[in-house]
Formats: structure tokens, C-alpha cells, sequence
């Protein structure tokens, strides 16, 4: 039971991670209609600027607050001067695009950083463990659980509260008829690529101290990332949390429970989903 | 993707050159031995056998329209199978060849069932998902697949009794299966089915709608896809007598995408031509600098940018232009 508890923890951390990247992949997907494969690049990049700023500084809580930003700001960049010439041509060509970006990001981060595997330190305030439900569990990942609820209340009330929420939802809703009533659609687009880049780069951070930073773990976490967004449905916040919640936890207790079937487990999951659901649980009715 | 970015070349205009360039390039390729260091025999096997590959996502990304991102998954199937097959359970090596090309045709099947449930962009997202998944197994199941390790020992062929071993002879075998695999999809494409998908990949609603059931088509597609890869694979396995996980790799299919976009989607002889690219460069490079993934990355975005109908598919278009001139 204690082992049981501690494991949902484990996993619901683990779907923490995953809901920072998959509310940012979903609600690109739902106004662009464009898989970004250079999100799990983003990822990467915030881990390991994270790294070089707890290294200079070494403070964790400055790297949580700093190391987004220049991601945020790549993200603009690459939306501005990449994607957006490529609307006219349909959305496989700009998916291409961030397939290219993802080699380019790849060797540089291998150059710069190197390929040995890094930790992120994590702060004093935060080591060690705490006593909850009956078990142990470290103070870090309850802190990152809290860190993701909190978020996820954020994005929660700003697509649902704020004027500029409305129109992304309107924009994913309908882009064109959007643009037809006078939203920048194009102005959105690049804040919400921007957006979710700045998500990855967050989660980075955060995964920096739990699952260690090294080259290959752009695609690591690309694969689950993608998994919750079929299982949750794409263009949704709430199919992208419940996805990330429920991949997380089957594949964190399925790897203590049945360790050679782990990996299948997810899969298995998205199967499932995707022949008695195709669009997901909480997916957007639409074709391709 | 737009109609005319993935135009098939018209070559009924005037065939007698293009009967000329093929004569040409095959009379070269036939001659290679010939005149060439091992070396140089070595490299064009290795680009026929990607050839083959690049083909046979051609025939899924140009041809159909799907943009598979886990190709490489059928490659390794291919290759681990041919192997596995040849040293641990004492097949022949043609028998074991057979078999890969069955069993990745077989791991299409499934995986495609699932894929070609969803439509485009999550195509992408799902092919990508199960070629990790095969990736994983490679990786893990390191009883039969020697894990990391990887795993080798099949030997090189032999026809009527004559041993292909020496560079020379088994240069002209898999030249020959290059030859009868462009023959083969060449034709398949100029069929009826070919036309059904070149149908979907145009406007699969309209498809839908004068009859044709898209699903069980693409998953045609795929399987056909699936199968030739698993050709190249097991081909790639004999040459190199040794394969790893690191074939089925997301950076792998990667190569193989990049090698269809560089040479032009929709051409069939142009990813054929993107492959000889890719593998010259990456030979290029790689004595010379570690960045080849940042130059190929660049030179990958710089393509679907700005040609995005590949070499083979500028210079064809290119070719029309100045015929229509005169």
C-alpha cells in the first residue's frame, strides 16, 4: 500500500511534466493545426540553459523564473521568420519545418553543453523528504505537483477568463472566422507558439532535478508527450491534463508493478483509446 | 501540400532522351566495378540499399500523402529479423531475407491499422510513437536482439552456387534488387491502384465519395511501404553483416525523410537521387566535422523552405519550363 501510494505520487509528478508540454502541443495543434516536433527541443533547451544558469548564479529559483524566456523569445523567432511563410503551403510543410529545427537544436545543445549527463542542483529549501498518506516522498516533486496545478489553474483562467483566451479559443474554434471578425489570428499564432515553447522550457527546468539532464532527452519526452495528446484528444486543456495524469501514472506504477510490460502499458492505453475513440477523450470533433 | 509541388514529371512530352539517360545511368552503375575502388563500391551498395528505402516512403509521403515519421521501424524489422532468423534459428540466408520482408510487412499491418485511423498530423504523431515502441523492444529484449549490442552474423548470399561475397558480385545483386524494386513500384504507381493513391493524397473526401473505402488503401500504402523497407533492411543487414538499435531510431527514419524531401516527394526517382545525396554529404562531412546532424538540419530546412520539390523535382520542373518556352 505504502509502495502503491508513493508510486501514484511518483506518477502524478511524472504527469505533471507532461501536461507543461502537452497544454502547450495542444493548443498549437487546435489554432494551427501544426504537430510542433521541435517542442521536445525546447524542453532540452530550457533543461540546459536552466543548468548553465544554476551554475553561474546558483540559484534554482532564478533558472525556474529566467530560462524560459530566451526559449519564449526562439519561439517567436522561429514562428516569425519560419512558419509564418509557410501558411499558405499547408500545415505538413511547417511540421517538416520544426522536424529540421529539432537536428539543429539537437547538435547545438551536444556543442555547446556537451553530451555528458548533467543534474540540475535542486535548492536547500527543497531536499529531503516528508512524510504524506502514510509514506515518504521527496519534497521536490510534491513542490513540482503544486508548481503544475498551479499552472494548469493559470492557463485554466487565462483561456477562460481573459479577452485574449477568448480569441485563442474562438481561433481554435474556427481560425478563419475568427480572422473574419477581426481577431489578429497570425498575432495569435505567434504568441501561442511562443507560449508553448515557454511551457517546454518551464518544464525542462523542472525536470532538470527529477529525471537528469542528456542529449536524446528531447525525444524521451516528445513520444509520451504525443501519446497524451492522442489519449486526451487534441485542442483541448482539459483532455491534455487528463491524458498527462493518466499516462503518467500507468506508466510510473506499471513500471514497479510489472517491470517487463512497463513499456507496453502506454501504448496498450493509447490503442485502446484510439480504436473506440479516435479523437481522443476530450478531442475536438474534426478531420485531420 | 499543394498540386503542383508534387506534379509528377510528364515524360510523354519527348521519351527518346529520357530512354537515353537511363540507358546512361544504368550502363554506369553496371560499369562501376569496373573502374571503381572497393571503397566506392561499398558506398554506392550502401546508397542503393537507402535508395530502396527512400522509395518506399516515397511511396507513402509522395504518392499518398502521409507523412510517416517511424519508417525506420520497418527497416530494423527487416534487418533484425534476416538476422535473427539466419544465426539463431539456422534459416537460409533467402529464406531469412523472405521472412524479414514478411514480418515488417506483418509489423505494417498492425501499426499501420492503428495509424491510418487518424489523418494527418497525427499520422505523424503515431507513426513516431510506435517506431520508439520497436525502438524499445530492440533496445530491451536483449536475450534475442542483443540489446545496445546489436546483433550480427549473416553472411553474404549465394545464387546457383556462386558466392557473392567479394564486393564486386554483391554489388550487382543489389543492384539488381534495386532495379526490380523501381521497376516494381514504378509500375505500382502507374496502376490503377497508384492513381487511387495519388487520389487520397490529392482530396481523400472526394475519394470517399465516389466509392473508394481510404482507409484500407492507405493502409495498402502502408503495408506496401512497410514491406519494402523491410527489404532494404535485410539487404542493409547482409551488406553490413551487423545491425543495431540505432536503425530503428527516430533519427533514422529522420534520414530516410530527409533523403525523400532532398531528392523530391512524389518523384520516386528523386528520393532514389536524395539518398545518393544524403549518404555522399553525411560521407563528406562526417571525416571533417562532428556537426553533421546541424548542417543536415540546416540544409533540411533551407529545402522545404525553398525547394521544396527536391533536386530531381526542380530540375524536372525546370526542364518543362524551358520546353514549354519553345
Amino acid at each position: 500500500m505504502e509502495l502503491l501510494t508513493s508510486q501514484l505520487l511518483n506518477g502524478i509528478a511524472y504527469g505533471t511534466l507532461l501536461f507543461l508540454l502537452a497544454a502547450g502541443l495542444s493548443l498549437i495543434f487546435g489554432l494551427m493545426n501544426v504537430v510542433s516536433l521541435a517542442h521536445g527541443s525546447f524542453f532540452m533547451l530550457g533543461a540546459v540553459i536552466g543548468f548553465t544558469i544554476v551554475k553561474l548564479t546558483g540559484s534554482y529559483w532564478l533558472a525556474l523564473l529566467l530560462a524560459p524566456l530566451p526559449v519564449v523569445a526562439l519561439g517567436v523567432a522561429m514562428e516569425l521568420l519560419f512558419m509564418r511563410r509557410l501558411y499558405a503551403r499547408g500545415h505538413l510543410d511547417q511540421v517538416l519545418l520544426t522536424f529540421g529545427f529539432t537536428f539543429v537544436f539537437a547538435d547545438l545543445v551536444k556543442w555547446i553543453w556537451g553530451a555528458d549527463i548533467k543534474s540540475l542542483q535542486i535548492p536547500a529549501s527543497l531536499q529531503g523528504m516528508v512524510g504524506l498518506l502514510g509514506t515518504v516522498f521527496p519534497v521536490y516533486r510534491l513542490f513540482l505537483i503544486g508548481f503544475g496545478v498551479v499552472l494548469a489553474i493559470a492557463m485554466w483562467i487565462f483561456l477562460e477568463r481573459t479577452r485574449i483566451g477568448t480569441m485563442i479559443r474562438a481561433g481554435v474554434d474556427d481560425s478563419a472566422m475568427a480572422n473574419g471578425l477581426g481577431i489578429n489570428v497570425s498575432l495569435l499564432f505567434t504568441s501561442i507558439f511562443a507560449l508553448g515553447a515557454g511551457l517546454a522550457a518551464v518544464a525542462g527546468v523542472a525536470a532538470g532535478p527529477m529525471v537528469g539532464i542528456y542529449a536524446g532527452m528531447d525525444v524521451d519526452i516528445m513520444v509520451p508527450a504525443f501519446i497524451v495528446i492522442v489519449v486526451g484528444g487534441m485542442g483541448s486543456l482539459r483532455g491534455a491534463f487528463v491524458g498527462s495524469m493518466l499516462i503518467g501514472i500507468v506508466d510510473t506504477m506499471g513500471k514497479s508493478l510489472f517491470p517487463d510490460a512497463a513499456l507496453f502499458l502506454i501504448y496498450l492505453l493509447m490503442v485502446v483509446v484510439l480504436l473506440s475513440r479516435p479523437q481522443g477523450l476530450f478531442g475536438l470533433q474534426r478531420a485531420g | 501540400m499543394t498540386e503542383t509541388a508534387l506534379a509528377l514529371p510528364k515524360r510523354s512530352a519527348s521519351s527518346l532522351p529520357w530512354v537515353v539517360v537511363v540507358l546512361a545511368v544504368l550502363a554506369a552503375l553496371a560499369a562501376l566495378p569496373l573502374v571503381g575502388s572497393s571503397y566506392a563500391i561499398n558506398l554506392v551498395i550502401e546508397v542503393l540499399i537507402f535508395a530502396i528505402f527512400a522509395m518506399s516512403l516515397d511511396l507513402l509521403l509522395g504518392y499518398t500523402g502521409l507523412i510517416s515519421f517511424g519508417h525506420a521501424a520497418f527497416f530494423g524489422v527487416g534487418a533484425y529479423a534476416a538476422i535473427i532468423l539466419a544465426t539463431q534459428l539456422g534459416l537460409g540466408i533467402w529464406a531469412s531475407l523472405a521472412a524479414g520482408v514478411g514480418l515488417a510487412a506483418a509489423a505494417a499491418a498492425v501499426i499501420g491499422y492503428c495509424c491510418v485511423r487518424l489523418g494527418g498530423v497525427s499520422f505523424i504523431m503515431l507513426t513516431l510513437a510506435f517506431s520508439q515502441l520497436l525502438f524499445a523492444v530492440a533496445l530491451k529484449w536483449r536475450a534475442v536482439t542483443g540489446g545496445s549490442d546489436g546483433t550480427g552474423g549473416l553472411g553474404r548470399p549465394s545464387v546457383l552456387g556462386w558466392s557473392l561475397t567479394d564486393p564486386a558480385s554483391f554489388y550487382y545483386l543489389i543492384l539488381a534488387f534495386f532495379v526490380v524494386s523501381y521497376v516494381v513500384l514504378r509500375r505500382l504507381i502507374a496502376a490503377p491502384l497508384g492513381h487511387v493513391f495519388v487520389g487520397i493524397r490529392e482530396n481523400e473526401a472526394r475519394m470517399q465519395a465516389i466509392g473508394y473505402r481510404t482507409r484500407r488503401f492507405k493502409l495498402l500504402a502502408f503495408v506496401i511501404a512497410g514491406a519494402f523497407a523491410g527489404l532494404s533492411g535485410g539487404l542493409y543487414a547482409m551488406f553490413n553483416g551487423f545491425i543495431s538499435p540505432e536503425s530503428m531510431y527516430w533519427t533514422a527514419s529522420g534520414d530516410v525523410l530527409i533523403m525523400v524531401i532532398l531528392g523530391g516527394a512524389g518523384t520516386l526517382t528523386g528520393p532514389a537521387i536524395g539518398a545518393a545525396i544524403f549518404l555522399l554529404m553525411k560521407n563528406f562531412v562526417s571525416t571533417r566535422t562532428d556537426h553533421w546532424m546541424l548542417i543536415i538540419g540546416i540544409v533540411f530546412i533551407c529545402c522545404v523552405m525553398f525547394f521544396r520539390q527536391g533536386v530531381y523535382g526542380t530540375a524536372c520542373s525546370l526542364l518543362q519550363r524551358r520546353r514549354t518556352k519553345r
